[in-house]
């Protein structure tokens, strides 16, 4: 999407230890930096203090679209040709519910999926990337030029970063 | 920066351990894994051939006589979709309840899930005989204009199977992204090339984790009412039909507990080699097993007793046909089958009870092969034994599989083991990520509890 940028990467042993990082580099104006963990970390999301992910609006869009779409196509299909089965009238909704509600899961999961895709991409953060980040170390990467990297190294140092470099 | 350290074994798994003692379950196969695989590709081609050979020569060859023209594929059929539900159960529910024990065993019961519903999937299509029309099953604009039956069950399953396939190999696919990117960024050669592609560029960023959680946790909720409906779906096949034995409002719960218990069983089935095998004592503990073996119970008894409430009502109804179609089974032509349902289901998961059956993994194991027989039973004596024993007794009939189902019944699974063999030296059967995720991450303060 973007090309890689350069800056400060530094890598942290202790969660404490990057969120005391974090929260000093927002109180210092820094908005674009990445934070990199090998797992998901409420304390980590809670110091970034992102918005709740749009995905659920896909979900939800996708599950409203399916169920329209199950119960559409199935009394279309009906009243499209028209032939009586058991008895029953031609739109029989109650066993409509099965495919509508079968829709409604299949379109949600597939709109879910596709919601992640697409904000994944809308939010790709270019930056460097040390293979540690998916096994046991915490990254932090914050883009500067590098003139301007002494203020954010003693930062991230003094918050118990234990390796700190330039990245360009 | 510097390398990725080896792990240390005599202390607690750190995170390092996780990702290397999970990452080495991929390394090369050694002799063992290629006689496995060959003798499962051996079975497979026998019930390749059994089905080419129905295919060549029509249904006929199957042992369908009528009144039994529902048998051995569409007991499989039922079979394995049932096998399919604990994986969700394991993977989604228990999720959602937030239950910690289930992150070293989840994935190998989704997988399991995915596969086994793989396997389903080619019974009505091999069942209808004339398999390439199997796509009359769906709806599609056609010269006639003609459109399914959506008042048929058998309809609601095409949807209701298809729709559990779809979004159990997405939730499967979805939970493998960040594990993928943890072992490749440690493999080397065309692994690394195979895991860099998997990974679809992740990176573990607090943008992706973000979007990630959200969709997890909506796949995990949209995955639940799912597997509750897709058995209820399947049981309707039967339900909503007249058939004594078939036409009762229990099915729905009754197939569904069926379904997680022989689908735990399978999962016990899996993990007992695959845990020695792979070395994985210590993430696959006695504990694990044990709550296994709970659900293995709760279910048990859930689907005793809906065998008991059975009898019962065929009795209490006063129904003459009922109660006929209930006595045949328990002592009519086909009573071995109705007995070995009722001692594998019903009376040896009763053992556990016991602390030292429900800790011992052996004692599990064997269990869990008696339960997974007795399940395939039940589905035979639901199905064939109320088909051949109806209304009017010049109707009826007896029904004795042929030669093509066993060899197209053992193929299924084959076919079933095949890809759990593939799946399981290639990507990571116990989960890297949430393994890690129970275990507290270093910290420089002290936490006061």
């Amino acid at each position: 999407m973007s090309r890689q940028k350069s800056g400060v990467l530094a890598a942290f042993r202790q969660v404490d230890a990057a969120t005391d990082a974090i929260k000093a580099l927002k109180e210092l104006g820094h908005k674009d930096f990445i934070v990199y963990t090998p797992v998901p970390n409420v304390e980590v999301a809670a110091a970034i203090g992102h918005k709740v992910s749009s995905v659920r609006v896909w979900t939800l869009i996708g599950g409203l679209l399916g169920v329209t779409t199950g119960f559409a196509m199935t009394l279309w299909m009906s009243y499209d040709y028209p032939i009586v089965v058991g008895g029953k009238p031609l739109g029989s909704i109650v066993p409509y519910v099965v495919i509508g509600f079968e829709l409604t899961i299949l379109f949600g999961a597939l709109a879910t999926l596709a919601g992640v895709a697409f904000n994944a991409w809308k939010t790709n953060q270019p930056g460097p990337f040390d293979p540690r980040f998916t096994n046991d170390t915490i990254g932090i990467f914050v883009p500067c030029e590098e003139d301007r990297t002494g203020p954010i190294e003693e930062l991230l140092t003094s918050n118990g970063a234990t390796e700190v470099r330039y990245e360009s | 920066m510097a390398t990725i350290a080896e792990p240390q074994h005599d202390t607690l798994p750190t995170y390092n351990d996780v990702t290397r003692d999970i990452a080495n379950t991929l390394g090369s196969p050694k002799k063992g894994y290629y006689v496995l695989l060959g003798i499962v590709l051996v079975v497979l081609l026998v019930g390749a051939v059994a089905l080419l050979y129905q295919v060549r020569f029509g249904l006929g060859v199957a042992g369908y006589r009528p009144p039994v023209l529902w048998g051995v594929y569409i007991t499989t059929f039922v079979f394995w979709v049932g096998i399919a539900h604990s994986g969700t159960l394991i993977s989604a529910i228990l999720y959602l309840f937030r239950s910690a024990w289930r992150t070293s065993v989840y994935r190998t019961a989704e997988a399991m899930t995915v596969f086994a519903v793989m396997t389903a999937g080619l019974f009505p299509l091999i069942h209808v005989g004339r398999i390439w029309y199997a796509y009359w099953l769906f709806p599609y604009p056609n010269q006639r204009q003609l459109w399914v039956n959506f008042k048929s069950p058998l309809v609601w399953d095409v949807f209701a199977v298809s729709t559990y396939f779809t979004v159990s190999t997405c939730f499967l696919i979805v939970g493998l992204i960040p594990d993928v990117a943890a072992i490749r960024d440690l493999a080397k050669g065309w692994r690394k090339k195979l895991y860099t592609l998997t990974a679809l560029n992740w990176r573990g960023t607090d943008q992706q984790w973000r979007h990630y959680t959200r969709a997890y946790l909506y796949l995990a909720a949209l995955a639940t009412p799912l597997v509750l409906s897709v058995h209820s779906v399947v049981s309707w096949d039967f339900a909503m039909s007249i058939v004594p034995g078939w036409h009762a409002t229990i099915f729905a719960p009754y197939f569904v507990a069926g379904a997680i218990y022989s689908g735990v069983a399978m999962v016990v089935t899996l993990l007992v080699p695959l845990r020695k095998v792979f070395a994985m004592e210590r993430y696959i503990t006695v504990r694990h097993f044990e709550n296994l073996a709970k659900l293995l119970l709760l279910t048990g008894l859930i689907v005793g007793y809906a065998y008991g409430i059975e009898y019962f009502i065929a009795w209490y109804s006063g129904n003459p046909f009922e109660k006929a179609s209930f006595w045949n089974r328990a002592f009519g032509d086909y009573w071995w089958a109705t007995w070995t349902m009722i001692l594998c289901n019903g009376v040896l998961p009763l053992f556990l009870f016991f602390k030292k059956v429900r800790t011992s993994i052996p004692a599990l194991f064997v269990l869990s092969l008696f339960v997974n027989l007795g399940m395939w039973f039940e589905r035979f004596v639901i199905i064939v034994v109320s088909l051949s024993f109806e209304y009017e007794p010049y109707a009826m009939g007896h029904y004795t599989p042929s030669w093509v189902e066993f060899a197209i019944l053992a193929g299924s699974f084959a076919w079933f083991f095949m890809w759990f063999l593939l799946f399981a030296k290639n990507f990571p059967t116990v989960s890297i990520t949430e393994v890690k995720e129970i275990m507290p991450l270093p910290r420089k303060r002290k936490v006061h509890t």
